[in-house]
């Protein structure tokens, strides 16, 4: 064992290291705990909950893109009633905090699924997706829209102690704009960033390879895309950033905190090598004894530009 | 289901553009199940980025065999693998052909690659169960009869066997074959899969089907290979999860 701290704070919420795994690609916990000790993780966030089940899209739902990939799943998911009574008696057998993602086409639904949830110990935190590029109901365009994020975000505060963490959407001019509202609303984080808006066409048939026609693009082809976005906020605004976008190994966690991320998100990885986030955490205390650094926090927005 | 880094111990090229892959993998072999998939990462480097699924082929004492063609840049590479080079192999994935069973007779039907699954369910019954294999294709070029018994051929264009599809071929045969006590296993293209259906109800034929779907993880939670379920419209079933092989009569194709 070394001493270095490999800990960190998003607001109140404790790590015990920087490494979560991203909404949408870590299910309920179950599947990946077969493959990774879920307690030696930083965090792991619930696949996307609506007030309601959801079916989702209609395959084909995701497609390969070079070093990429575009998913449209539509947030199928089982919808806050199954996931408290079927999923919570699963994860609470673990001691990693759980982080719940919550999305939905309202914002009375959004503040009726926190009131719901924030009873429920198990929960440590709160993320709200307003940045989902695959469903279209419920009209608002939220992710897009600063006095949407900034009201969805005033209104989830006032149902929840716990620390809220609102996802953006990378498809916007200026996301820092974004985060300041945020600030301003009482949210405690941001996660940066969703996916990305993107196609794929057939050229022989000439349609769209998946359903939804378009979908979001995750995987190592966005990263540079997401140390920008991650960069900006951290230059503009005094806010905890959870940085995602296509980290494949600990170096990238690494760049991702120089820029200004506070904590990590592992996503697309995870179907690779859904062993590969446990991994990373001997890989970062092996850098910060090779950097000479004893608390890995310290790297958070330590660049030098 | 676990990830293991087995060495290749040779590619056989068995059409123009279909290969074997006989891999030493002692703990898959040991486990796998006919109609049971691995998800193989083919390399380490982002491009191309997933795991590729491919059904297992076959089994043979502590090797494992799967079957392929190569249609872009991930089944090239594999397509390349020298013997000794390693495969990074998650798996065992899915659930495979119900093999038990009352039935006397197995009838397997395959649609080109659709063959994949069948030697290795063919070593499985071939001692218990009369086997009727039917395999179809658009072209000779198609039609993959490796390690397969009893094997009748058809061809969309008749430049082999009967010009017919498969699904004809098997209803051409079926005064010698006694239904009654048959199982039907199927793998092929959902066209091909969907007359199958038809005709299975028609004649009252317990049928098993293997489906396919473009998937990431291949394990559950990227959510990507959804099937309509004919019994439960307000959800998806997943390939990868709940099938690859389903009761015909379970699944809308």
């Amino acid at each position: 064992m070394s001493n270095i701290d490999l800990s960190v704070n998003i607001g109140s919420l404790k790590l015990r290291n920087p490494i979560m795994l991203a909404s949408g690609t870590v299910g309920y916990g179950n599947e990946i705990a077969e493959f990774s000790n879920l307690n030696k993780l930083g965090g792991i966030v619930t696949k996307s909950l609506s007030l309601k089940p959801r079916k989702g899209n209609p395959p084909q739902r995701i497609v390969e893109t070079s070093a990429g990939m575009l998913n449209a799943i539509g947030l199928a998911n089982v919808g806050v009633e199954v996931f408290l009574k079927e999923k919570i008696p699963f994860l609470k057998q673990y001691d990693v905090p759980l982080i719940c993602n919550i999305a939905a086409s309202s914002v009375d639904e959004y503040v009726e699924c926190t009131k719901i949830l924030t009873t429920e110990e198990t929960i440590k935190a709160f993320e709200i997706n307003v940045s989902c590029p695959n469903v279209k109901d419920g009209g608002l365009q939220f992710g897009n829209d600063v006095k949407a994020v900034a009201n969805v975000t005033s209104k989830v505060r006032a149902v929840t102690n716990k620390p809220l963490i609102i996802k953006l959407s990378p498809n916007v001019s200026y996301i820092s704009d974004f985060a300041i509202a945020v600030k301003q609303e009482g949210g405690d984080a941001v996660s940066a960033i969703n996916t990305l808006v993107g196609t794929s066409f057939n050229i022989f048939t000439r349609k769209p390879k998946i359903y939804n026609i378009n979908g979001g693009l995750s995987g190592p082809a966005i990263k540079p895309i997401a140390l920008a976005k991650v960069l900006e906020i951290s230059r503009k605004v005094k806010i905890p950033i959870i940085g995602i976008g296509g980290i494949m190994n600990w170096k990238d966690v690494v760049e991702f905190m120089i820029v200004g991320a506070s904590a990590v998100q592992i996503g697309t990885l995870n179907f690779i090598d859904p062993t590969a986030p446990e991994k990373m955490i001997k890989d970062l205390e092996n850098y910060c004894v090779s950097a000479g650094i004893n608390k890995l926090s310290e790297l958070t927005a330590s660049y030098i530009i | 289901m676990f990830i293991v880094n087995s060495p290749v111990v040779e590619t056989i090229q068995v059409h123009e553009n279909i290969f074997i892959q006989k891999i030493y993998s002692p703990d898959i072999a040991k486990i796998v199940k006919p109609g049971q998939f691995l998800n193989i990462r083919v390399s380490e480097t982002n491009t191309p980025l997933l795991r590729r699924p491919f059904s297992v082929c076959d089994v043979e004492g502590e090797n494992i065999f799967i079957m392929f063609n190569v249609l872009g840049e991930g089944t090239k590479i594999l397509a390349h693998k020298q013997p000794k080079e390693l495969v990074d192999i998650l798996g065992p994935l899915g659930n495979g052909f119900n093999l038990d069973g009352n039935y006397k007779t197995a009838i397997i039907i395959a649609g080109g690659l659709g063959s994949a699954p069948f030697p290795f369910v063919t070593r499985k019954i071939k001692a218990s169960k009369n086997i009727f294999t039917f395999v179809g294709g658009r072209t000779k070029a198609d039609l993959i009869t490796y390690a397969l018994d009893n094997v009748q051929i058809s061809t969309d264009d008749g430049s082999a066997g009967i010009k017919a599809n498969v699904v004809q071929l098997l209803e051409m045969n079926l005064d010698k074959i006694d239904i009654s006590s048959s199982k039907v296993f199927a793998c092929g293209p959902n066209a091909m899969l969907r007359a199958l259906k038809t005709f299975c109800i028609k004649h009252k034929l317990d049928c098993e089907v293997s489906t396919e779907s473009a998937m990431a993880c291949g394990f559950g939670i990227c959510q990507g290979c959804p099937i309509e379920s004919t019994s439960n419209t307000d959800k998806y079933l997943l390939i990868c999860k709940d099938g690859p092989v389903f009761n015909v009569k379970d699944v809308v194709i």
